[in-house]
């Protein structure tokens, strides 16, 4: 087994097994990092950055840093509440979020964490970039106005032969996610309903379920993005 | 042409680790890697066709629609518009019929833009098919024009030659050295193999303890010190690599093409020498894209270090082998990051990794991997040949040794002087002839843009560090248009994107800096600017994001003034505009905007 080591993140004392990734260690701590382009097991892509901690006075993102015995980690401080509040009003300016219409509400990670940091207007002026909407495959939508380019859907949704469905396109300003049209012709039930689940915002849908769960029901209509994890620490005194 | 497809990804054996050279092969071949072409490579390498078309979309160079006979690519970066870009973008548009961006109807010439080449002391520059012309002006481009519409070889349009190796049958550039100033240390005297010949009798450790104890600091502008990144490397496992990095990307530095063309068996006994301390077989010389007019002739040295058995296997008889490749980039300024220079070598987009890993952990192909800049190898050989005693006279306490500087702009001499680390700015600007100076971007646009009554600071890594970009801003200029505007726009193409906050802030920060210009900004945004940038800096994953906001925290630090005259007096203002807004549904419905006041 891995070195168990000791840190704290605001002060609470926290273990973990070292090298792992702090996000994960955190979590397991019932501690919460926002995070939209992590997920748990796979390589992490570090794009989103709303998961930027201080770690002995060095900003760096959570999901792609693997804990050290005795760090101190600054998590939620004014500071880095507002630079993450900051990134969601960024993403909603860059894109094109319109939330009441969009068959992810409630169950969007952008959105929760809308509410979560409280963004009332956001403080950058509107994009309102065009974008296209990718409607070829008859299973899903790759509505581009959406994404928030976190890239789960490029390093997780792979055929049998491990070649990609998503990939990125451009760079820079010009960067799009695309879809191969090829090999998306023909993709699964399960694999079309993966990709949906996994991308955190309204960008991959499945065509026909889009409201198949009722708004009202669905995964922050009750409760806020982050309680999960927070409850954890509740139940059971933050540990595993 | 399916054909011809097919040989050139025989030619790279098949391996999407060489998917960007395939993709050069075939943008050279057909003028452009077409959809088709995508898809034949793509079910060739067994990827999916977005596998390969994200690569190809990341490099500037590879177009889908086929370039022009004569494809222009116009430098516009920012000291290029200050020597006069305009004109010659006048006169190509006038006498191709053309915007920039387009093509001729009957495919001979397009036109295109493309940042920094590398020549910014001899601007405005262009390459044409890979051929570099340098000063151009109306009559030069009347000439080029003339000389395209006869049909003629781009090469043939070359008349003169520059000095140096710029003349070497291989080479027969018009590019100039501008070699100012030599100093002891990377433009001095050198004689080959020489330092090779001396590490092999010292052993790999005693090798990098002396290129240790001269605080040997990279050249690239980061300053990590070079023996402590070697001797990482060398304790980690595996097969271990070596990459010369001569992406020089930043824009205004030119003092590695100086080397490229003058220094290049120094540069590749470096390497030899790098190898030799760490462990390592293999070397990568990483060469931009732009430079592929010596990339001929730095095969040639290749072949003739071989020969003397400098290179290749049992080097000097001392039982190391060691043989360097040359990759060449595709145009992307952030390949020059170390991480994403090695993912681009691996046939990939060139985005940044995270770290950890580091490339001493976990290079190419997850090997172990050193990079350094060009100038880094150079100095490393005359530390073996000279010793790190005789190096640390040379510089500061922090900075030993000598930096070599591109210096251009509005200063008389433009060109690379190689000068001991602490100088002044007061010192540079006098060297070159500059006067009426404005401001010193130092460093390029991730630099600072240092004020005169700041000209008394040291170049050096403990007050102002450098790679070695200097750019002189006279009085005449505009320095929020000219330098600021063009600097960010420069970095909103550059961002790889892969950090959501380095591709939207760059984005939004230059259309700030744009309001600015444009007179529609007022108080707030400035400070506005202030705060975003940093958030970006924060957030950022690498050295790009890290520092992009410079140029618009450096000038509102230090000439804050130029903005205050320029944005309005006012607290707020509404950025919707109603009209705008509705335009298109206007149009739509066939019925003019009723807009209540
Ligand atoms: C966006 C970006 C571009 C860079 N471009 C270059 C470059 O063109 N040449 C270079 O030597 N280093 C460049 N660097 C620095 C490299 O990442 C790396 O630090 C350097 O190659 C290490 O070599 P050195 O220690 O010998 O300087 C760049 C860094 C960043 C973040
Ligand atoms: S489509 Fe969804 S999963 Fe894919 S990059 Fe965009 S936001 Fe992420
Ligand atoms: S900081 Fe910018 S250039 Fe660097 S990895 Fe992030 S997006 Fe790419
Ligand atoms: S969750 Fe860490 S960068 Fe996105």
């Amino acid at each position: 087994m891995s070195e168990k080591i000791k840190f704290t993140i605001d002060g609470k004392q926290c273990e973990g097994e070292k090298g792992r990734y702090l996000v994960d260690v955190a979590a397991e701590n019932g501690v919460y990092i926002p995070v939209l382009c992590h997920w748990k097991d796979v390589i992490p892509a570090g794009s989103c950055r709303i998961c930027t901690v201080k770690i002995n006075g060095r900003f760096v993102a959570a999901c792609t840093t693997p804990v050290e015995d005795g760090c101190n980690v600054e998590n939620n401080t004014p500071e880095l509440q507002d630079i993450r509040k900051a990134i969601v009003e960024m993403l909603f300016v860059e894109g094109n979020h319109f939330c009441p219409s969009c068959e992810k509400s409630g169950d969007c990670d952008l959105q929760g964490l809308g509410y979560l940091y409280q963004m009332m207007v956001p403080r950058f002026p509107y994009a309102f970039e065009r974008r296209e909407l990718d409607a070829s495959s008859p299973k899903i939508f790759l509505e581009k106005n959406r994404c928030i380019f976190c890239k789960r859907c490029v390093r997780m949704i792979k055929d049998e032969k491990g070649k990609s469905y998503f990939a990125f396109k451009g760079r820079g300003k010009d960067l799009e996610i695309s879809m191969d049209k090829t090999i998306a012709a023909n993709i699964s039930d399960e694999l079309a309903q993966k990709a949906m689940d996994i991308c955190p915002v309204g960008a991959i849908l499945k065509k026909e379920v889009g409201f198949a769960t009722p708004i009202g029901q669905r995964k922050y209509d009750n409760v806020p993005i982050g309680a999960d994890i927070e409850n954890l620490q509740k139940t059971n005194g933050g540990k595993k | 042409m399916n054909e011809k497809i097919l040989g050139i990804i025989e030619a790279y054996g098949r391996s999407p680790y060489r998917l960007v050279d395939i993709l050069l092969s075939l943008q050279k071949e057909f003028r452009c890697v077409s959809d088709e072409a995508v898809n034949i490579v793509a079910s060739e390498l067994g990827l999916s066709e977005v596998d390969v078309r994200q690569t190809k979309s990341f490099y500037h160079f590879f177009t889908t629609e086929p370039v022009g006979k004569y494809a222009v690519y116009l430098n516009n970066s920012a000291v290029s518009e200050m020597m006069g870009m305009a004109d010659v973008v006048d006169e190509f548009e006038k006498l191709c019929g053309i915007s920039f961006g387009q093509k001729t109807a009957d495919g001979l010439i397009s036109l295109d833009h493309t940042a920094c080449i590398g020549m910014n002391d001899q601007e405005p520059a262009a390459l044409i098919n890979s051929v570099v012309f340098t000063g151009l002006n109306r009559q030069k481009v009347r000439e080029i024009v003339a000389a395209m519409r006869e049909g003629k070889p781009v090469e043939s349009m070359v008349t003169e030659y520059g000095d140096g190796n710029n003349a070497h049958p291989l080479v027969l550039s018009m590019v100039k050295n501008n070699i100012r100033k030599a100093g002891p240390v990377c433009l001095g005297e050198y004689e080959t193999g020489k330092a090779l010949a001396r590490s092999l009798t010292m052993g790999s450790k005693a090798v990098i303890d002396e290129v240790k104890s001269a605080n040997l600091r990279g050249r690239g502008g980061a300053g990590f010190p070079a023996g402590l990144k070697w001797q990482f490397c060398a304790h980690e496992a595996g097969d271990r690599y070596v990459f010369c990095n001569a992406d020089e990307g930043e824009p205004g530095t030119f003092k590695d093409r100086v080397l490229l063309t003058e220094r290049a068996q120094m540069m590749y006994e470096g390497m030899a020498i790098a190898g030799w301390a760490i462990g390592a077989k293999e070397g990568i010389l990483y060469l931009r894209y732009e430079y592929l007019y010596l990339k001929a002739f730095l095969e040639n040295v290749l072949e003739e270090m071989r020969n003397q058995n400098l290179l290749g296997k049992n080097i000097l008889g001392k039982g190391f082998d060691f043989d360097i490749r040359i990759q060449l980039g595709a145009g992307a300024y952030v390949c020059g990051e170390e991480s994403a220079l090695i993912e681009s070598s691996e046939g990939k987009r060139g985005e940044p990794r995270n770290r950890p890993p580091f490339p001493v952990q976990k290079g190419y192909k997850n090997n172990p991997t050193i990079v350094n800049n060009v100038e880094t190898f150079c100095s490393a050989v005359k530390i073996i040949e000279n010793g790190a005693a005789w190096y640390k006279k040379m510089g500061t306490e922090d900075s030993s040794g000598t930096k070599l500087l591109s210096i251009s702009g509005d200063c008389k001499m433009p060109g690379v002087y190689e000068v001991e680390w602490g100088m002044t700015i007061h010192e540079m600007l006098r060297m070159v002839g500059a006067e009426n100076v404005q401001a010193v971007q130092v460093s390029g646009p991730s630099g600072v843009c240092v004020p005169p009554t700041q000209f008394n600071r040291q170049i050096a890594l403990e007050d102002l560090p450098s790679g070695g970009s200097m750019i002189v801003v006279g009085k005449q200029r505009d320095l929020i248009k000219d330098i600021v505007l063009n600097f960010m726009a420069f970095f909103e193409d550059e961002s790889c994107g892969s950090c959501i906050t380095c591709r939207s802030f760059n984005m939004i920060l230059r259309r700030q800096v744009q309001k600015v210009v444009e007179g529609r900004a007022i108080k707030p945004d400035l400070d506005n600017m202030k705060d975003w940038g940093e958030i970006m800096a924060k957030t950022s994953r690498c050295g790009l994001g890290q520092t992009s906001s410079n140029p618009i925290s450096t000038t509102l630090a230090n000439f804050r003034e130029l903005y205050e005259a320029r944005v309005k007096d006012e607290d707020f203002q509404s950025d919707f505009d109603m009209e705008k807004a509705i335009a298109e549904s206007c149009e739509a419905v066939n019925r003019p905007p009723i807009v209540h006041e």
